[in-house]
Order: C-alpha cells, then structure tokens, then sequence
C-alpha cells in the first residue's frame, strides 16, 4: 500500500544512520526529504507543512539524547507523528448503531469513489461480524443501474435491498427506507447516496436534505485512496455540508502511496474506520493507524500479517505445531504445511506486500521476474522426498537429491534451497523457544507497537503467528536478499541493508 | 454554451484555488525572488504536478530575467506558457479513419469510464458515425445494464452478454459483429482494475490478444481512463496500462470538480502519450477536445 513511500524514507535514514549526534541540520536534511516523499505521497500540502513542522519540533532538542542512533530516533519520531496524523494509536471507535432500531448509517462521495461497493461490504461486514439485520438502499438515481448494481450486490450476499420504485426523489428514497427498516424490524439502514462533486452547489444541498431528513447516526465519507491533493477540497467540501461522523478509505489493495490516508483525518477531524482491500465482498478491514505508519516507515504490516495467519490458521494444526515447538523439531512435513497455509493466506504476493523490506520483492514478483509458483514448486520438492527423508532431511545425500529434483521437476539447486529455508526455520524455531516461545514473540510484536490489536492470544491458536511471519524471513533470503524479510525486533534493525 | 465556453467554466471552477494561490501572493510588480518561486512551485504541487515536474518550472522561471519585475498576471501567463509548452505535442484528437475502427476503454475503477464511453459514442454519431458499443465489463454488477442504459439514450447497437462471462470472447463476438454490420467505431467497456493486480491485467492483455485474433490491426486504439482527483498514482496507471494493454492515448474525467489534473503534465512530460479529451461534466456534451493553452490558462486562472 505504501511501498514508494517506504523505499524513500527508508533510503532518506539509511543516510543518516551511523552518526554520532542528531544535530539541527540532519533534522532539517532529513525533513527535507520526508517532505517530497509525502508530497510525492499526495499527502495534501497543507498537511505536510504541518506535519514537517511538528516532526522538526519534536526531533530537534531534548529527546534526542534518549536515542540510540539518531536514524533511529528520527525514525521514531516521524513513526509517531504518522501515527498521530493517522488518528492515534486506539483503534477506530465502533460505528454508532447500537441506538433504537433502526440506525441510519449514510454514505457519501465523489463519483467512482467506491461507494456502492463499500456500502455492500459494509453491510456484509454488520452482518457477519454483529449479527445486525441489515437494510440497503440506493439514493442514486443520477448514474444509470446504480440501483439495480446495488440490488445485486444484494442478491450475490442475501443483504436485503429496499425495493427500487422509480421516479422517487433521493429524499424520498431515504424516509422510505427508514420507514421500511423500522416496520420491519431491521437493526441498520445503510444509505447509499449518488456521488457528486463538492463544487456541485444542488447535489450538495440535496445531500444535506438527505441528512436533515433522516438525521443519520453516522455519515461515512468514502475516498478513494489513489486521491491527489484534491483530498483537502474533498474533505472539507463534504465537512461543510454534512457532519462527517467518519470515513472509509477504498482500493487501499492499489499500489498508490496513499497519501489521502494521512491527509483525510487531519481534515475531516472524523476517524477513518474503515479500509478497503479488495474487489470481494469480504475485503472491508478495521483501520490501523499503526499499522499504516508501520509501513509507511518500512516496518512491514507485521499485525497485518499476524492477524491473518491466526484467521487461517486451523486450531488443530496450531496445536501440534506448538507442540514440536516445544520440542524444538521441525521438520520438512512441518515446512509444507507452512506452505499450504501460506497459499491459502494468499500466497506470496499477499504475504510479501506486508512484509517489510519485502516491497522489492512484492513488485518482481508483480512484474513476473519472480515466479509465483515458487510455493506450488517447494511444495512439489517435499513431496518428492520419502517420509524418511522429511523427518530426516540430514540423510539427503547427492544421489536422493538428484531423485527428488528428478521426481519433482525442478534441480538439485532447487532442492538445496528448500533445505536451506528449512534450515533456516528450524533455527528461528529454536531460536524462539529460547526466547519463551509465544510470549517471546509476542513481546517482540509489543515492542514494535503491534500487540495491542491482537485478539487475546491465549492458548495454542497463536502457534501460526510465529510461524507464518518467520516463514517469510525464510523466503525472502531464498529470492537471494540476504536479511530482506528478516523480522525486525522493533527499531533496532530498523532499515534495510 | 459553446464547447470552449464549457471547458473554461468548468476548468475555472477547479482551479479558482490555484488562482487564488498565485495571485494572492504578489501585489503589484516584484522581483521573482525565491519567496515567491516557492509560491509558485507549491500552488503547482497542490495542483497535483507532482514536486519533480513543479521544482522543474521553478527552475525555468528562475533561469529567467524578470529585469523590472513582474506582476501577478505576467507570474500566470509565464506559468501558463510553461505548462502549454509540456501539452502543446500530446494534445492530439482521436481520429475515425479506419471501419471498424476499434476502441479499447481502460482504467482503474471508478474513473469514469463507462460514462466516457456514451459520451464518445454520442460525438461520434453525431459526426455521423455508425457507432456500436460493446459491454465488456462483466465483472461489477449492473455494469452491463448501466452500458445498456447508455446505448439506448445515444441510439447505438450494443452487443452485450451475462455478468461473469468471458470479457475478451464477448470483444471477439463484438468485432465480428461490428465487421458484419458495417460499423465505423466500435468502443469496448473493460471492468475497472488496479493497475498491481496481475492477474486482472493479465486479462486485459488476453482481451487486447483475442481481438486481434478477428483484426490483427485491432484494438486500433486503447484509451486510459484518468480521474482528475487522482494524484500521482495516475503515472504508475500510465505505465502498467500502457506496458500490458498498449495505452495509446489518454481521457481526463472529472475535471468538474475541484480537482485540477495536474499530472497531467507530469504524465506528458514522462510518457507523451497523446490526450484525446477532457471530461466536464455529467452531461452527455461535457466531453471536451483536449487545448492545452485554455487547459494551461485555466490551471493557472487566467482569465481571458
């Protein structure tokens, strides 16, 4: 999501590494640069002068001396100010529904922002998550089939829709749908408005007349994440006519520096909740102002990254896994496995995208320089080999290499790779029962900010988390960068090399 | 309203900040110091020109002498005249000359092109075209209907299937169609796509390859798509489209609004793909032929 960004500011303090002291003119230089990387970014101009002039403030004077080196304090700080810039490190408050049936959530934005879509996912989202019985109804009777596009997106996920009567006004369309959720028992109306442009003087007082009729619990603006610096004029255009109670940024799955992301809330004032990462139904996220600074800073969405693994990790598997653990065995069963999970968190380009470093890799691999199969052929390699040899891999010797490589399709390179990572893991998984297993790990996941959004790991269910998050560190040395998805234990390994 | 009278109103309401940007900081006549170079280097980044290309016109009007001075009139149409400068050879109209010329509509979602696409068929019938569209997008729901909607306002054939079918047979099936039929423009909807999904692109170019199949001239020509609100992002658009559909020209959506498309000019300056139009509005005529001078006036809030 945040990748361009990241490469610059990692390069901007890989500079100032290695110096004895922070002094005003490195603070300065380095500004300088975080500057163009955020304008680059699209972050709004205003936003960044502020911005700059907070992060300069902060890093000039006292709290230098607490650093340990001053790339890593600027680090730091820049982190902070993100974060703060982002909407602090709480996570967005709840939407406001839990209020007398029915609650009347509103959508709002410019065209082609990603309304309708959100609106479905947001609806998906109550239902599944909060068991809310939900009603959906287009207000756009500007764009052709917008209301039929909401009706199906409807069908595709059984969401009821209000029953489209044409010729009705938006404001119309809008009582009647709060009349319909109330009689008929439904817990959230959701509000899917036309889009219209803030310089567009009806359509914004017609906007406000939607409001005033149904006085919305919450009113969502959706923004694009691709938005330029038009995102000042955006929010507060919307801000002026309506109270924004919110806001869902869309296609944060898009390679844009995302820079609308810091600018929305320090216009808006209104929390960013939501953020979508997909064309499924399903690919709506809880914002993280964290874990965007997180990356933006180079760190890598680890939570990110952590969170899916315990989604998809099944308990089962969790289970033993934690329990060879404890033993401090891994073997080439154990490997594949790994593997077949991490296909299904969705296979590398997923994964290498929130890593951190892995930016590098995320775009060969888009560009084809890195074959995506590389799991499917890992995976060919283990199964290549006998039970014997998986549980014992130090028995491999040259002629059970050639077989395997013969027997998978692939070179005894290819094998010795797989052995390699292997290896490799099996060395963090000692390493990690050292550290006090799950503890350890999530106490370094603490240290970088990121345990708090954790959902209460007790138990075995965690056992993924170390697991799919090393794996990574594995492949990355296998595309032959040494240390380029390595875990980065908080600020100290902080930067790439 | 006449078309030039169009796009100045619409561009003037986008760029009236910029305006205020630029001539709120100089009364009278003054030296260009280097206050109101930095002035005039952010109002164009908040423009959206990118810093690289709004640090690259900064040095050019440094590099001149302004010997008396120079008052805030002279500071835009100096700025204007860089601008129309970087336009001048990428503003290119999209010419018919081919039967059936095919058109191949991409972009990100959410741009604007479906909209763009009724509004081409409309110009082209109007010039007296036999114009036949093709709905290509069969992955948002109600796009095939929203396209519907569209060819039967304009009074154009469109050849349509089922949502989830097969994009690039339905473009196969629509040439065909547009070969028997004698038809002289025929314009493809895609679905929109992120430019860093492969394996969406990966589609687009498999369309752009099953169309040649019928016509190995054919897609004649592939328009991208741009939001005007979209920032930098627009360049790494250009490039991935343009890599694996064969972008040949570029349409600016929603210059409307507040947004001022400048990267417009750092796309030109990058990749010097030709712009065939600029969209104004909602209705069906705000489809506007691309002028780089009145573009570049407007952006700077020149007047006349």
């Amino acid at each position: 999501m945040f990748d361009s960004l990241s490469d610059r500011l990692g390069s901007i303090f890989e500079r100032l590494r290695g110096r004895g002291a922070l002094t005003e003119i490195d603070v300065r230089a380095a500004m300088r640069e975080v500057r163009v990387a955020l304008l680059e970014a699209d972050v709004a101009l205003p936003v960044v002068k502020d911005f700059i002039e907070d992060a300069t403030q902060r890093a000039i004077g006292a709290e230098v001396i607490k650093s340990v080196t001053p790339g890593q304090q600027v680090v730091k700080i820049v982190n902070d100010c993100l974060v703060d810039l982002l909407g602090g490190s709480d996570e967005p408050a709840p939407l406001k529904i839990a209020v007398t049936p029915p609650a009347v959530v509103m959508m709002v934005g410019l065209q082609g922002s990603g309304k309708t879509t959100s609106t479905a996912k947001l609806a998906n989202w109550l239902t599944t998550r909060e068991r809310k019985k939900v009603l959906m109804a287009s207000l756009d009777v500007a764009r052709p089939a917008a209301q039929e596009q909401l009706r199906v997106l409807g069908e595709q996920t059984s969401i009821a829709t209000l029953p489209i009567i044409a010729g009705q006004t938006p404001v119309q369309i809008a009582e009647r749908a709060r009349q319909s959720a109330k009689l008929q028992g439904f817990d959230v109306v959701l509000l899917d408005t036309a889009g219209r442009l803030g310089v567009d003087e009806a359509l914004m007082a017609e906007m406000a007349a939607i409001a005033g009729a149904t006085t919305p619990d919450e009113i969502l603006l959706v923004v694009d994440s691709l938005t330029g610096q038009d995102a000042v004029n955006v929010a507060s255009a919307f801000k002026e006519r309506v109270a924004l109670t919110g806001v869902i940024l869309t296609r944060m799955d898009g390679d844009a520096r995302g820079g609308a992301a810091l600018s929305m809330r320090s216009v808006t004032g209104a929390p960013i909740r939501f953020a979508g990462v997909g064309e499924k139904i399903d690919a709506l996220e809880l914002f993280d102002a964290r874990r965007v600074a997180g990356r933006i800073l180079g760190m890598g969405d680890i939570v990110g990254l952590v969170e899916k693994a315990a989604a998809n990790f099944e308990a089962e598997q969790a289970e033993k896994m934690a329990e060879k653990l404890a033993k401090g065995q891994f073997d080439m069963d154990d490997l594949r496995q790994q593997l077949a999970q991490m296909k299904k968190m969705g296979g590398l380009s997923g994964l290498a995208a929130m890593m951190p470093g892995m930016g590098a890799a995320k775009k060969a691999m888009d560009t084809g320089a890195i074959n995506p199969k590389l799991l499917d052929r890992m995976e060919a390699i283990i199964l290549s080999m006998t039970p014997k040899e998986r549980t014992k891999p130090e028995i491999l010797t040259a002629k059970r290499k050639i077989r395997i490589a013969n027997g998978s399709g692939t070179t005894v390179q290819d094998v010795n790779k797989v052995l390699k990572m292997h290896q490799e893991m099996a060395n963090a998984m000692k390493r990690l029962k050292k550290m006090g297993g799950m503890k350890g790990v999530m106490k370094m996941l603490a240290g970088m900010g990121g345990a708090g959004a954790l959902p209460g790991p007790d138990g075995a269910a965690p056992a993924g988390e170390p697991g799919g998050a090393i794996d990574l560190g594995a492949i990355g040395r296998m595309f032959g960068r040494p240390g380029m998805g390595s875990l980065p234990p908080g600020f100290n390994k902080f930067g790439r090399k | 309203m006449s078309w030039f009278g169009k796009l100045t109103q619409g561009l003037a309401k986008s760029t009236k900040r910029l305006a205020d940007n630029i001539t709120g900081l100089a009364t009278g006549t003054l030296p260009l110091d280097d206050e109101r170079l930095d002035e005039i280097e952010e109002a164009l980044i908040a423009a959206d020109l990118g810093p690289a290309v709004a640090g690259r016109i900064r040095l050019r009007l440094a590099d001149q002498k302004f010997a008396k001075g120079i008052d805030a009139a002279g500071i835009r149409r100096v700025v204007a005249e860089e601008v129309e400068q970087v336009l001048t050879p990428v503003a290119v109209p999209l010419i018919i000359s081919r039967k059936p010329q095919v058109v191949l509509v991409v972009g990100v979602n959410g741009s604007g092109k479906t909209t763009t696409i009724a509004k081409l068929a409309r110009l082209y019938k109007a010039e007296g075209k036999q114009v036949m569209l093709a709905a290509g997008d069969t992955f948002r729901a109600a796009a095939i209907a929203q396209l519907k909607i569209w060819a039967d306002r304009v009074g154009v054939p469109i050849v349509a299937g089922e949502q989830g079918g097969d994009a690039a047979s339905l473009a196969f099936e629509a040439v065909k169609r547009a070969q028997e039929d004698g038809i002289d423009v025929l314009i493809i909807d895609t679905a929109g796509r992120l430019q860093n999904k492969a394996g969406l692109m990966d589609e687009l170019a498999k369309m752009k390859r099953v169309i040649g199949k019928i016509d190995p001239t054919a897609p004649h020509d592939v328009l991208l798509v741009l939001d005007a609100t979209t920032g930098q992002n627009a360049l790494s658009q250009i490039a991935v489209f343009r890599e694996v559909a064969g972008v040949t020209g570029l349409v600016m959506t929603k210059l409307d609004g507040s947004a001022r498309g400048g990267m417009l000019v750092a796309a030109a300056e990058t990749y010097g793909l030709p712009i065939h139009a600029i969209g104004v509005g909602e209705a069906m005529d705000d489809l506007q032929p691309f002028t780089p001078a009145d573009f570049a006036a407007a952006l700077v809030g020149a007047t006349d």
